[in-house]
């Protein structure tokens, strides 16, 4: 259909500078990719869906507490540690970068789970139900996930696969591998984002906003990391995994001493 | 062997035949309760196949718990069955000779039960098929051989399918002779087992070449299963604890540990359910008793490996997990009961001759063995996935439902009453072996003294 996939190669950009912590993404996300209602008791058993976290932090100690927040999604890595251990290829990696995840596949082994170092894989542990009325707001374009498989971000490839055809589409029914742009698709969260601390993008787009920082944080890897020119930094960037996300943060000079977590 | 009476060939094939040719009081019974105990856990299973696996107590993070953990504690137990016989067969330890059917037969049960695990604990089960097999199914995608998922069910049926021929190998013998004994449509069944078995000079060479034969290829599948499995754990780079290279040996070690164990309490149970104490004797439960502990001074060698090897990084997340695991209740409770009970009670039981003959303080000895080497790999799964990992924002403990607890303790169920089963149709303790041992018996002199030879020198 669309022969232009190989072409691109998507990535995202997370400015933690930027972000305040509204969850606008999380909500976002969870209206957009047919996510369970996380009740209380989902919360209770700890098997909530968060396909995009907000991890929070806090620094200090009354009255002088910082909140420091993290959006934690799927990485994407190019070295995933969740692709190999799949018996069945449910999850793979796609030409445009891209970590799929194929539910039709998918056993439920959960081995993908516990080999994803950022935690990003939720189990289908029930039958997902929404209140009678809510099921009309589900999107069309998503399928619900039945019991007994494994899900995680997709970048939207539903809203990926619709830019494409609306790109063919434009095009007078020939493809025309020039025109998909990084701004023709972007995930939800991206779009919800109120501080554009999300940015979206094509890596080999010259255009496109978050090209330099790849380039930056790709030519000086770990071990040359006081070389960057930009904020840019991965997360677990040690274990290799390689992820299409890149964080930009701000080395604080005056950290507020003394922290904790939750 | 030696220390027990010569017996005629008349009473060897009356006494061993007893359990096939007549009813014990008690067998119908314990069958029933079994019976019983593996329809509620048949029940269980579809409950929680129709209403999710969300009757677990599995959460996130912590995706593997009590299933995997019995799966890898049967896989163990099905170690026990080349150990005995076919490593002490080309040892030529002569005091294997009735251990050897009881050690291979827990070997196939063990190893269909612990086949049972993994697929319960997956979401959709009835795919079994899609991972299992190396095969498309007509939907263009082999299993991933990348990973230990498919190396897992590779070695487990090869494994399965060698024992099963070495099993068969071995009962060729006696079944001529239960075709020699019945009548009917037994007879006839066994006839047909028996395929055509005379007990010629050239049926038995081809039958000892195969089982030597057999007992040599079925070392380095022995070694590899268990390592296989160890790797599901060794290959995850993200669970700090698991991620180690000393698991294979130290699995395998393990598996013996807790093999061995369990079948020297099967024999001790034989001995009591059949009344076979012309056969299993004392001295060979002693035997395996001194061969228990080298196999578990050699695992406790491999504990303390691993946690060093773990430790000696100092890495914050690793020291982490050894923090959970040994200072954070119920872990460390759990880890003092696990070294306690797999090392140190059975070994110093052991110690002691005279108590290796007591079968009480045996069965003792070794049902702790098994008790800490259960404990061993459930607390290798779950402290590494219940431990906060850097990216693990909502972590949660884990405890086990109803369900899970059903399930597991079904499978116990299950493989006693296989083999109860089989100890009805086929003889649990080789007639030709026991034979071939008696007429093979030499005696060594010792000073002044004659004493058996418990290895043979030829």
């Amino acid at each position: 259909m669309v022969t232009s996939r190989a072409k691109h190669k998507w990535g995202m950009v997370v400015d933690l500078d930027r972000c305040n912590g509204c969850q606008a993404c999380v909500v976002a996300c969870q209206a957009e990719n047919n996510l369970p209602i996380n009740d209380k008791n989902a919360f209770l058993q700890s098997r909530a869906y968060e396909w995009i976290r907000i991890e929070r932090y806090w620094e200090g100690e009354y009255p002088n507490v910082r909140a420091r927040f993290i959006p934690v999604l799927c990485q994407h890595c190019e070295n995933a540690p969740c692709e190999p251990v799949c018996p069945v290829f449910a999850t793979y990696h796609s030409a445009e970068g891209l970590n799929v995840q194929l539910y039709n596949r998918c056993v439920g082994t959960r081995y993908c789970i516990n080999n994803c170092p950022y935690q990003v894989r939720f189990f289908n542990y029930w039958h997902p139900n929404w209140p009678e009325r809510l099921e009309n707001q589900l999107n069309p374009d998503v399928t619900v996930r039945t019991r007994g498989i494994t899900e995680k971000c997709t970048f939207c490839i539903q809203r990926l696969r619709r830019a494409e055809l609306q790109v063919e589409r434009r095009g007078g029914g020939t493809l025309n591998n020039e025109t998909l742009k990084s701004g023709n698709y972007m995930p939800s969260c991206v779009q919800a984002c109120p501080t554009n601390a999300l940015m979206f993008g094509d890596q080999q787009d010259e255009q496109s906003p978050i090209k330099p920082y790849f380039d930056d944080v790709n030519k000086h890897n770990i071990h040359h990391e006081h070389e960057r020119e930009t904020r840019g930094y991965r997360l677990l960037e040690e274990m290799n995994t390689k992820p299409n996300l890149i964080y930009l943060k701000k080395v604080d000079k005056n950290p507020v001493k003394g922290g904790q977590h939750g | 062997m030696q220390e027990g009476r010569t017996l005629s060939t008349r009473e060897i094939n009356r006494d061993l035949l007893r359990s096939i040719l007549e009813s014990p009081r008690w067998f119908w019974p314990v069958v029933t309760v079994l019976g019983i105990i593996l329809l509620v856990a048949a029940i269980a299973i579809g409950i929680m196949v129709n209403r999710g696996l969300g009757v677990t107590g599995l959460n996130r993070p912590v995706a593997w718990g009590f299933f995997i953990t019995n799966f890898v504690f049967w896989i163990g137990i099905s170690h026990a069955g080349v150990m005995l016989s076919a490593i002490l067969r080309l040892a030529k330890a002569e005091w294997r000779r009735p251990a050897t059917r009881a050690a291979e037969v827990l070997t196939l049960f063990s190893l269909m039960t612990a086949m049972i695990m993994p697929i319960v604990h997956t979401g959709r089960p009835w795919r079994i098929l899609y991972w299992v097999f190396p095969y498309d199914f007509a939907r263009g995608i082999w299993p991933n051989i990348r990973t230990p998922l498919v190396w897992d069910p590779s070695a487990i049926l090869t494994y399965l399918t060698s024992s099963t021929l070495f099993v068969i190998i071995a009962l060729i013998p006696d079944f001529a002779v239960l075709r020699d004994h019945t009548t009917g449509v037994a007879h006839r069944v066994y006839t047909l087992l028996a395929m055509g078995w005379e007990g010629n000079a050239r049926q038995w060479k081809l039958q000892i070449t195969a089982g030597v034969l057999l007992s040599a290829l079925i070392l380095p599948v022995f070694v590899s299963v268990h390592s296989i499995v160890s790797w599901d754990f060794g290959m995850a780079v993200a669970v700090k604890t698991w991620h180690s290279t000393v698991f294979a040996p130290y699995f395998v070690v393990g598996a013996v540990h807790s093999g061995v164990s369990a079948v020297a309490f099967v024999l001790i149970l034989l001995r009591w359910c059949y009344g076979w104490q012309d056969y299993i004797r004392h001295e060979h439960i002693d035997a395996l008793g001194r061969l228990l502990i080298v196999v578990a001074t050699g695992w406790f060698y491999f504990l303390i490996m691993e946690l060093l090897f773990g430790m000696y990084g100092r890495e914050a997340d690793e020291l982490a997990v050894r923090g959970l695991q040994f200072t954070q209740w119920p872990y460390n409770a759990w880890f003092i009961v696990f070294v306690v009970t797999t090392y140190f009670i059975p070994v110093i039981l052991w110690l002691s001759r005279a108590w290796r003959r007591n079968l009480w303080i045996m069965s003792i000895a070794c049902i702790s063995v098994n008790i800490g080497m259960w404990l061993e790999r459930f607390l290798i799964i779950v402290p590494g996935l219940v431990n906060k990992q850097v990216f693990s924002f909502t972590w949660a403990d884990y405890a086990p439902s109803p369900f899970e607890i059903i399930i597991v303790g079904a499978t116990f169920a299950l493989v006693t009453m296989l083999m109860l089963l089989f100890s009805r149709v086929f003889p649990l303790v080789p007639l030709y072996d026991v034979k071939e041992g008696d007429i093979l018996k030499t005696e060594v002199k010792v000073g002044r003294r004659t004493v058996p030879a418990t290895f043979r020198e030829d």
